[in-house]
């Protein structure tokens, strides 16, 4: 009874967890343009319904009844599976948030960080495969530079979260929530914040790192041949990305649900979305680097950084640890 | 680096700035008179038409969308028909430059958005108003040398006399 | 957990399985990574979190990406498809699958003796591998380390350009 009883509780919870993420990214994608439109003196959206909020139901409708087309020339199989894994993926990511000490799916996995880790490395898939079955050149060039990219971002990102790691003894991310009770990783690990923000933004491919999309150089990049349902996974599992990095930044450095006063759920929503807002003002403000300047700002900044971090982080605990 | 987070600071601080959008159908933006819109055939100040079917317009076009048919009563010419393919037209206001009589012009009226692409094509009794429109004195037929019922030659604004080339008389 | 450990295990004999038979070099490299991710299932389920969580990340997420990257690059067409497929002939598999069914009759047996080692008690924890590969294994750790700087060496020597030497 009991048991059955946990179970209950716990398909509520996902079910619950994966509406709230949907709507919650289909409203990014309105407040995105509201904001971006914001930054660059305009309205945008504000039409449909107050505020223009209901453009997201406008834009729902649209993408169910465009057609939903897969090219002859296309590897069929394999063409509608990319959409899928890169829904899932994501998705999968937040099981081991811990939004607060009672909300959250699994947020005491004692590999949480690392589990993460797996699901956005498995992310790259959804893109390359995207990319390759599509046949098509655009796609292909979109795929490969998405291989290239993500797993070049995927080590720093990895390597930017040792700091963290050493620092909480612990890869289970409650764990991490608890020790950051009276300071924020964010101050002692500012190099890891800054590299895993970026690694997070290369790793959602968003502007201004969406090389393997850019749309003004190849055409659209790895989802070139999607339509229909089918881009539209493609899109909302990017604005789930957002969320995912933005939830993993809080819960890993800028102390999760702690914070005074408010209530520890808002505390959480009010991190996530100050740094949802950031990945917006990121895209309004800078521009598209190179293919190769980024590659090289990776592996020849972003890399040294990080091991020179998790040296000195080493080194402070030791010295710690012995004095 | 640096120049990196100024350029995020300053794209940040348009949140405060103000708008540039005109919110169109609940703002109508100002349009000069000059503003190349909708095209009008004008009548003179005495209520007649004032195109008198030369062509010019219609040459001039360059999509070639004006068409027209001349048709001549005492004296006076006029077009038949006179029709405009507003699904072809830039708006360039060629045609206008091209007429000698004022009597094509275009207004500051944009909003002809049609459901039916065969609605945009205005004929004659779609485009000719009953005003001047933009040049209120000006009559073709009273500056130009020809007769028509009411005034015969030399009687026009600023004409002379007309010399009777078969007389001696200085 | 015994039922999760099942079928994980068929769905990484079968998705193998797939991998060997597939004519398309992506379809075989995307039944692989179905396969590896099994396996990283019954790592977890056998008390391994660690070593499951490194097997996705390590091997689905970079190693067989670099593969299916390097089979995007080269482009291969239906051409190696059916090249493949003729190969697929039964006097090209008996062989190996001959061996393999031995290797399978003498697993069946051993664990119908009741040679089938026990589950891992205990739940193997990052710690617990971090602290046996600097104690014990050590030794083993350097080699490896010797080895991928060997690598990284050779790669950066093939890498570099060959206009810039002349
Ligand atoms: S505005 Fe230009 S295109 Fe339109 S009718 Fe006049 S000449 Fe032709
Ligand atoms: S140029 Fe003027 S007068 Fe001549 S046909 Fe056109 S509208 Fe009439």
């Amino acid at each position: 009874m009991n048991h059955s009883n946990e179970i209950a509780i716990g398909f509520s919870n996902i079910v619950f967890g994966l509406v709230f993420l949907m709507v919650a990214a289909s409203l990014l994608t309105w407040i995105e343009r509201r904001l971006l439109g914001f930054w660059q003196d305009r309205y945008g959206p504000n039409r449909a319904g107050p505020f223009g909020v209901l453009q997201v139901v406008a834009d729902g409708i649209k993408l169910l009844f465009k057609q939903d087309w897969i090219p002859p020339f296309a590897d069929r199989t394999v063409f509608v599976i990319a959409p899928a894994i890169a829904m899932i993926t994501v998705m999968l990511a937040f099981a081991v948030i811990p939004v607060t000490p009672a909300i959250g799916i699994i947020g005491n996995l004692n590999v949480g960080l690392l589990y993460f880790l797996a699901m956005s490395s498995l992310g790259v898939y959804a893109v390359v495969l995207a990319g390759w079955s599509s046949n098509n050149k655009y796609a292909l060039l979109g795929g490969m530079r998405a291989a290239a990219q993500m797993v070049s971002y995927e080590v720093f990102m990895g390597l930017s979260l040792v700091g963290v790691v050493m620092l909480a003894g612990s890869y289970n991310l409650t764990a991490i929530v608890h020790s950051q009770q009276h300071l924020w990783y964010v101050v002692p690990q500012f190099i890891g914040f800054a590299v895993f923000f970026l690694g997070g933004l290369a790793e959602t491919h968003r502007l201004p790192f969406d090389l393997p999309e850019g749309e003004n150089e190849l055409g659209a990049g790895f989802h070139t041949e999607y339509s229909g349902m089918k881009f539209g996974m493609f899109f909302i599992g990017e604005y789930i990305g957002i969320i995912l990095i933005s939830a993993f930044t809080t819960v890993l450095f800028l102390g999760g649900w702690y914070g005074p006063i408010l209530p520890p759920f808002l505390w959480f929503a009010l991190k996530t979305g100050v740094l949802v807002a950031f990945f917006v003002l990121l895209r309004a403000a800078l521009p598209r680097p190179r293919y190769d300047q980024f590659m090289a700002f990776g592996w020849k900044l972003m890399l040294p950084l990080t091991l020179i971090n998790i040296l000195a982080t080493g080194a402070v605990m030791l010295c710690w640890s012995t004095s | 680096m640096l120049s990196v987070l100024l350029t995020l600071w300053y794209t940040f601080l348009h949140l405060f700035h103000r708008k540039v959008t005109v919110s169109y159908p609940d703002e109508m933006p100002y349009l000069a008179p000059r503003y190349r819109g909708r095209i009008v055939l004008t009548r003179d100040p005495d209520g007649e038409e004032r195109c008198v079917s030369c062509y010019l317009c219609a040459v001039a076009c360059p999509v070639d969308c004006i068409s027209l048919q001349k048709a001549e009563e005492a004296g006076r010419w006029y077009p038949e028909f006179f029709r405009i393919n507003f699904s072809r037209c830039i708006f360039c206001g060629f045609c206008e430059e091209a007429c000698p009589t004022y009597a094509i012009q275009l207004t500051p009226d944009f909003e002809m958005s049609e459901y039916n692409r065969q609605n945009l094509v205005y004929e004659k009794q779609d485009l000719l108003i009953s005003g001047t429109g933009k040049y209120p004195d000006y009559n073709f037929y009273r500056v130009s040398g020809l007769a028509i019922p009411g005034k015969d030659k030399g009687e026009a604004e600023l004409e002379r006399e007309a010399i009777d080339t078969r007389s001696l008389l200085p | 957990m015994n039922s999760t450990f099942d079928i994980s295990a068929i769905v990484a004999i079968l998705a193998t399985a797939m991998t060997i038979t597939r004519a398309s070099a992506v379809h075989a490299l995307l039944y692989l990574t179905v396969s590896l991710l099994a396996v990283a299932l019954v790592f977890f389920v056998l008390g391994a979190p660690f070593a499951a969580a490194l097997e996705v990340i390590i091997y689905a997420g970079a190693i067989m990406i670099l593969f299916v990257f390097v089979i995007m690059m080269l482009n291969i067409g239906d051409v190696a498809a059916d090249l493949e497929r003729s190969w697929l002939t039964p006097s090209i598999w008996i062989g190996p699958s001959f061996l393999a069914v031995l290797l399978a009759v003498e697993l069946c047996v051993v664990v119908a003796a009741g040679g089938y080692g026990h589950r891992a008690g205990s739940v193997v924890d990052a710690r617990a591998v971090g602290v046996a590969l600097v104690g014990p294994y050590m030794l083993a750790v350097e080699l490896a380390s010797f080895l991928l700087l060997a690598g990284l060496v050779a790669a950066f020597h093939l890498g570099r350009s060959i206009t810039a030497t002349d």
